[in-house]
């Protein structure tokens, strides 16, 4: 009986596994509840049960701190940890124009239709969170 | 044009005997997959490995030539033209009535057709909720799938409006993924109209005791439906053994067609029972007032049936029978038996439900630590193992299990020793991975 797979890897462009989504998983950045912040927002995927913390901390017009807490699948935990490096220093106005495209392209991987949802939960948790506190100031002036 | 083989033919159980049982055991899942013509597919240059039957099973080619059959021969809208064509197409819809309802020995008159087991369990939900009255109860179990869940949640939830208050008990599970009966004596009481479970747990595996629930339901005047989507396609079923009510399920999981599916009833049952859906073909006379409707099974299936899909879904259940469900049974035992030996082996791996095989169908989920369900799936995806990761529409089910979602490799007859041994050695390369 054979029980042999093939041990090769896949193409550049095939793997979405490679060392930089594995190593943010393993190892991820900015996984701390800040003691405080100016923002945040919890995002749920009840389908695949992740789940994504994101922490905003501003200084002025800008991101000071970024943190997150968060379960799931190496995509959503990956992507997370790099955007929350990401929006470190990034200009508040910037923060409501990152796009799809910019996960994809900090990730560096092309996601299917059905794991595109995994990848997006911290850009979602992130343009939710800052809708309620642009929405909380507005009501507060 | 498609040049297609004759029909496989299957050779007689008796020679699954003597001393090379082993070798005769492997050959009957590499015999069945010779029919399905899919699992001849290699994808990127790797045979498919097939391990989702429970989401749904492949078709073999005697049902996909039904199908081309039906459409070049003698498709016609049934039950209304006087026309040959007409006349050809009723008598084989009936006649696949005929087949399924043999199958499960049932009478041809109890057999509805629908989309499905979930159209069969909302049909059942919305009828049967005209009789119940406040104060009844409904008890269904912590394994059900959402399509035995929902629809009577939702009941239950309108009922409250109008003042029934119909409650819904779910019968807990114990530790290693069994209905704790205990539990399931104190749930069902008088005040129990209906009792809903599913024979195989689509999640665990775990197969139920139907008909010790059906003896519980009847003490207690209340009706037992049973949830067989997933034992169907995996074990002989006996209405009358059973001792159920009523019976769901669906064709493409029996190897037939998608969007064919049955709901068997008792006839007095049937007879009593309120129409689903109305329209064309289940009345019996319609005037501008008011109208009276046809008898079961017509009364239930209103507008132009799925006719290719009875036919397809016939087919399946005769070439089922020709193989015989009891060798079907033995098979899918043993390969069951020797998957879950060789998991539970595996260091970081936790299977869930019965430990052993006798008590439980081929549904085997399990977690892998550190790695979450959907990276495993696609993980095993890149060596052409399909297999499910996430919650398997049993969202309740795994709150209870304490996880978010699980792996689950589902086996049907056509699966073999080597297809688990190339499932083991991907899950291997996917730790390694991650590691």
């Amino acid at each position: 009986m054979k029980e042999q797979i093939s041990e090769g890897s896949l193409s550049e462009e095939e793997e979405i596994y490679r060392e930089n989504i594995l190593d943010h998983y393993r190892n991820p950045r900015n996984k701390e509840k800040p003691e405080s912040c100016s923002f945040q927002h919890l995002e749920h995927n009840p389908v695949c049960g992740d789940r994504i913390e994101l922490f905003v901390k501003l200084s002025g017009s800008r991101v000071e701190e970024s943190s997150f807490l968060g379960e799931g699948c190496a995509i959503s935990q990956a992507s997370a940890s790099m955007l929350t490096d990401k929006i470190k220093g990034m200009p508040v106005s910037e923060l409501q124009d990152m796009a799809k495209e910019d996960v994809l392209d900090m990730l560096g991987i092309s996601i299917g239709i059905v794991r595109l949802k995994c990848a997006m939960l911290s850009l979602k948790a992130l343009h939710k969170g800052l809708e309620q506190y642009t929405e909380n100031n507005r009501k507060k002036q | 044009m498609m040049i297609l083989d004759p029909p496989h033919q299957h050779h007689s159980p008796q020679e699954h005997d003597g001393e090379h049982k082993d070798e005769k055991h492997e050959e009957f899942g590499e015999r069945i997959r010779q029919d399905f013509p899919i699992l001849q597919a290699r994808v990127k240059n790797k045979p498919l490995i097939y391990l989702d039957s429970a989401a749904t099973s492949q078709k073999p080619r005697q049902v996909i030539e039904a199908l081309k059959k039906y459409y070049e021969e003698y498709n016609a809208n049934v039950h209304r033209g006087i026309y040959a064509l007409s006349e050809k197409a009723t008598m084989a819809y009936e006649h696949a009535r005929f087949i399924i309802a043999r199958f499960i020995n049932a009478e041809q008159h109890e057999i509805i057709f629908t989309k499905g087991t979930t159209e069969s369990l909302n049909l059942l939900a919305y009828s049967l909720s005209k009789q119940l009255k406040k104060g009844d109860n409904i008890v269904l179990t912590q394994m059900e799938h959402h399509s035995n869940l929902v629809p009577w949640q939702q009941l239950a939830k309108e009922s409250k409006r109008d003042g029934k208050d119909i409650e819904v008990r779910f019968i807990k599970i114990t530790g290693d993924g069994r209905l704790d009966m205990g539990h399931a004596r104190q749930c069902i009481d008088d005040s129990t109209k209906i009792v809903s479970v599913t024979h195989m747990s689509n999640v665990l595996g775990t197969i139920n005791p139907v008909q010790e629930l059906a003896s519980l339901a009847h003490e207690h005047g209340a009706l037992l439906v049973v949830d067989a989507a997933q034992s169907v396609p995996h074990m002989k079923i006996d209405v009358k053994e059973l001792g159920c009510d009523f019976l769901a399920f669906s064709g493409h999981k029996l190897f037939g067609p998608t969007g064919i599916g049955v709901l068997y009833g008792r006839k007095e049952l049937l007879a009593k029972l309120p129409p689903f859906l109305y329209g064309g073909d289940m009345i019996h006379e319609v005037r501008f007032e008011d109208s009276t409707f046809a008898d079961a099974p017509n009364k239930f299936e209103a507008g132009t049936p799925n006719m290719a899909g009875a036919i397809g879904l016939a087919k399946a259940v005769e070439y089922l029978q020709q193989i015989g469900m009891e060798n079907i049974t033995e098979y899918e035992q043993e390969l069951t038996a020797y998957a879950l030996h060789r998991l539970q082996e595996m260091e970081g791996i936790t299977v869930y439900g019965p430990p052993d095989a006798a008590a439980r169908g081929g549904v085997i989920s399990f977690t892998i630590a550190g790695i979450h369900p959907h990276d495993v799936a696609q993980l095993l995806d890149r060596d052409g193992i399909c297999v499910r990761g996430g919650h398997h529409c049993a969202m309740p089910l795994m709150g209870v299990l304490g996880i978010a979602g699980s792996v689950r490799a589902s086996l049907s007859m056509y699966n073999t020793k080597e297809d688990i041994g190339l499932l083991i050695a991907a899950i291997h390369k996917a730790q390694k991975m991650f590691s």
